[in-house]
């Protein structure tokens, strides 16, 4: 092995990198560790580990290996670039970058932040003290940041003796617990990095053992598999038109975070439901690709001018993600306030955002003891949950299993990421079917060639809905026809929507069937929608307890709800006294849209 | 797939989010090797545009040709260019002989503060390619920095988006967990966000990228008639040259691979103090 540092590199561009993490219990050895693999790979440079001997000799202390980090450290840049969280190295067979992460607890959110970055992790278990909190944390949190590579390296081995049977004992604990949270080690490897033990040489004192060293483990793990076989996902990251710099092009950029795209493929936007085909992909300063495979950042240009905004997911239209309201998820909590039920926070899914609340916690688990149930109401600092979200709009997404980049989130509590999770399953939250008809519905559309932009355009603001909520008697329609005078009065194009006039316009549907009465009233506004209006309706126009049906069919249109009264809906974005002034009543609510973006700036 | 391509990618990634999430954005543009990599990426992630102001601090003692190769790149690419100056340090006679820490102080840290948050004046390059002032401009929220994680021990503690309070102090212990390409893009009023797209890049990826893309880097970098050449650009009176025959980025990468000398080597005001660059960094330095 020594010699794998010392011949001259390659050039580093063909060769494979890979990230491996270190994680571990604090005071388990990670320093010593990466200490010895750098000095037994020859990587140090010459007469380094004796200088760091030689000064410890002086200082009258026990050389560590530890110690070499920190000298590296102080002397910056050596080639083999080593710092405190990151230190490179390299054998035959590629590079590596080891991620150093903090063992502490208080560190977890470091820790987290190392791993994640990480194609593979080393768990390190110190023998002497065997399986400990942060050794089963640490598991768990691998597991759900999708670490699936794992060595075990039970290490400081020469202070229980070489016994096998205490190596033997920690293998069979921690390989049970690793189980139950999905990890299946590639191997558990004894090693004393003081003395050298198989770290990168098998050495004298582990005859019993007839496995890996670490540096044999890491050669043997693989590049994370390709996603190219999965079906195309490619989160909507942004839509660039560069007019101004004389550049028409209408730009989708995304990254596709599995399968691959081609010029000419049909794909959709899902929660959106449009369709398009891919006319080209667009490159600056290379060769335009044939394919863009997974992993890569792409630019493509579509052959329909449709409305499509950040936070879509782009598929094949055979394939599409789930849609839905409701996750079951594991979740990991890092924040300092805990995360309550009752308590809006930001979901963050690719490039998706949505509000969420917590739906049912089905259990609170401390992560370093698995079994233990926490029965209460609440996910505090560091635990794990089993629970259910709840978004306030349907987003696109997939569980875990089947797509990772899809499949998993954040949670953002106040300015800063306070957890993260993934998605085990999509739940059905009763509007599929609506879905589904609205997606088969905008796959057939037969669309003129002007584009919700060039609407936009012409009107001074984009289309929205506002619904208004409220008992009988709250003063909806009273708001609802002051908002159409006002916004009609600024020359914005808006319309008041009765749920009666559907009825006498499109009265096929018997009084009797109110599923159907819906289902027209949710296309009617839809039409008004896709015609680039505000259109606005009231509650009690179309006798409706529950407007989820509406937004489902409304999207990608939003709907923006006021309330008037007590007891409002989860999802109300502004609440008025009943019976409040509806010019007054009517004047928020324009500034309101107007903050959003919603309409006209005032000239 | 190659790791220059996941490096790349990664960057254009960040770059995008960047300019999706921070309304009044900027980069810094040292017009050195790691900077001028990352223009080369915003041109990748945005089409061949490059849809925010450039910021440059001008101590005025940097090399001459230097300034010349910026507002030659501006002009060619259409950049917007902002320049900032420490005027009354200057206007005082400030230079690196009453300590270097002091005039980097001075002249960087508190240019680049004062820029930012728009308290001093800004020089705007118009479209005639002439500098112009600019007054009360608005603060940057979001402001990209080439900093590279191997550059020193301060810079791989750095997330890619890394939150500055108001005093444009950086809190190492405080920062928030960063996983799954999601990244800090909500801040409180005051507080700004540096954007870090190339951390993950060391200094022989940075030539890689330079061989393989051909940047048009400055060509102090290679080796000149007497044989020296700049390994890290600066002040003319704080940056040395080393010793180095290499006139092209394949010789250069020859030559990384074989030293033992650290890149910043050649910068005085790292010998002054050894945590030189983790104080001008806290302090707000790029």
């Amino acid at each position: 092995m020594d010699s794998a540092a010392h011949e001259t590199p390659a050039s580093g561009a063909g060769r494979e990198t890979m990230n491996v993490v270190i994680v571990g219990h604090v005071d388990h050895g990670k320093s010593t560790l990466v200490g010895r693999l750098l000095a037994d790979t020859g990587v140090l440079g010459d007469g380094k580990l004796e200088k760091v001997q030689e000064t410890c000799r002086q200082q009258g202390k026990v050389f560590e290996y530890a110690f070499l980090l920190d000298a590296l450290e102080e002397e910056q840049g050596q080639g083999i670039t080593i710092d405190a969280a990151r230190v490179f190295f390299r054998t035959d067979l590629r590079d590596y970058i080891i991620i150093d992460a903090p063992g502490h607890i208080e560190f977890l959110k470091n820790m987290v932040t190392g791993a994640a970055r990480a194609e593979a992790a080393i768990l390190l278990i110190d023998a002497n003290e065997g399986v400990r909190e942060n050794s089963r944390r640490h598991g768990y949190l691998l597991s759900m940041l999708g670490i699936r590579q794992v060595i075990v390296a039970v290490n400081k081995i020469d202070l229980v003796g070489y016994d096998q049977a205490v190596f033997e004992r920690i293998v069979s604990e921690y390989r049970a617990f690793l189980a139950e949270v999905d990890i299946h080690p590639q191997c558990f490897i004894p090693v004393s990095s003081r003395e050298g033990d198989f770290v990168a040489a098998r050495g004298q004192n582990l005859g019993w053992f007839d496995g890996p060293t670490i540096l044999a483990a890491m050669d043997s793990l693989g590049k994370k598999p390709q996603t190219a076989k999965l079906p195309l996902r490619m989160p909507v990251q942004d839509v660039y038109k560069f007019n101004e710099r004389g550049d028409d092009r209408r730009i989708i950029a995304g990254r596709v975070e599995a399968g691959e795209l081609r010029p000419g493929d049909e794909v959709l936007f899902s929660p959106s439901n449009k369709s398009a085909t891919i006319e080209s992909i667009e490159v600056f300063s290379a060769a335009t690709p044939e394919v863009i495979g997974a992993g890569r950042a792409a630019g493509i240009t579509l052959s329909e001018q449709i409305y499509v905004t950040r936070g879509e997911i782009m598929s094949h239209v055979s394939a599409p993600p789930s849609v839905s309201t409701k996750l079951r998820a594991n979740l990991f909590w890092l924040g300092r306030q805990a995360m309550a039920p009752g308590k809006k926070y930001k979901l963050k899914l690719a490039t998706m955002e949505s509000e969420v609340v917590i739906d049912e916690i089905h259990r609170v688990l401390d992560a370093s003891e698995l079994g233990s149930r926490i029965d209460k109401d609440r996910v505090d600092r560091h635990d794990v949950a089993d629970l259910v979200l709840r978004t306030r709009r349907p987003i696109a997404v997939d569980a875990v299993a089947d797509i990772e980049a899809t499949g998993r989130f954040v949670i953002v509590d106040g300015y800063d990421i306070a957890g993260g999770g993934i998605i085990r399953e999509v739940i059905d939250d009763n509007q599929g079917e609506r879905r589904q008809q609205s997606r088969d519905r905008n796959l057939a559309w037969v669309g003129g060639d002007v584009s919700a932009d060039q609407r936009a355009e012409v009107f001074g603001h984009p289309a929205s809905m506002v619904m208004l909520t409220g008992a009988a008697g709250a003063g909806k329609h009273a708001v609802a026809r002051a908002l159409e005078r006002l916004l009609c009065g600024d020359r914005h194009g808006a319309y008041l929507l009765d749920g009666k006039n559907v009825h006498l316009a499109a009265g096929h549907a018997s009084a009797a069937d109110r599923d159907e009465q819906l289902r027209n009233f949710g296309e009617v506004a839809h039409i008004l929608l896709d015609a680039g209006l505000i259109v606005i309706s009231t509650t009690n126009a179309i006798q409706l307890s529950s407007h989820a049906g509406i937004v489902t069919q409304i999207a990608p249109f939003e709907m923006f709800i006021t309330h008037l009264g007590d007891d409002p809906p989860e999802d109300a974005d502004r609440v008025f006294a009943a019976g409040a002034d509806p010019e007054a009543t009517a004047k928020e609510i324009a500034a309101d849209l107007s903050a959003r973006g919603r309409l006209r700036p005032p000239a | 797939m190659a790791y220059l391509d996941e490096l790349e990618d990664q960057a254009v990634y960040i770059l995008r989010e960047a300019y999706r999430h921070f309304r009044s954005l900027c980069m810094l543009w040292s017009v050195g090797k790691d900077s001028t990599v990352m223009l080369w990426l915003t041109r990748k992630a945005f089409f061949g545009h490059v849809p925010f102001p450039l910021v440059h601090i001008d101590t005025s003692y940097k090399i001459p040709a230097m300034i010349e190769y910026r507002d030659r790149l501006a002009r060619e690419w259409g950049l917007t260019m902002v320049v900032g100056q420490n005027r009354k340090a200057l206007a005082d006679g400030m230079n690196h002989t009453r300590g270097r820490m002091i005039c980097c102080g001075a002249l960087k840290t508190d240019a680049l503060r004062h820029t930012l948050d728009g308290s001093w004046p800004r020089m705007r390059m118009d479209a005639d390619g002439v500098y112009r002032e600019e007054k009360n401009g608005a603060p940057y929220t979001g402001v990209i920095v080439g900093a590279r994680a191997d550059e020193e021990g301060s810079r791989s503690k750095e997330r890619y988006f890394s939150p500055r309070d108001k005093n444009s102090d950086w809190d190492i212990a405080e920062q928030p967990p960063e996983l799954w390409n999601q990244f800090k893009t909500d801040f409180a009023p005051g507080t700004h966000v540096r954007i870090h797209p190339i951390l993950d890049w060391t200094e022989i990826n940075i030539w890689e990228y330079i061989e393989r893309e051909k940047v048009p880097i400055t060509d102090l970098y290679f080796g000149n008639a007497e044989g020296k050449r700049y390994r890290s650009l600066g002040c003319d009176p704080c940056t040395g040259m080393i010793d180095s025959t290499a006139s092209n980025p394949a010789e250069i990468i020859v030559d990384l691979r074989r030293t033992n000398v650290p890149e910043r080597a050649g910068r005085a005001q790292d010998k002054e103090d050894p945590y030189a660059l983790e104080k001008l960094r806290r302090e707000g330095y790029m």
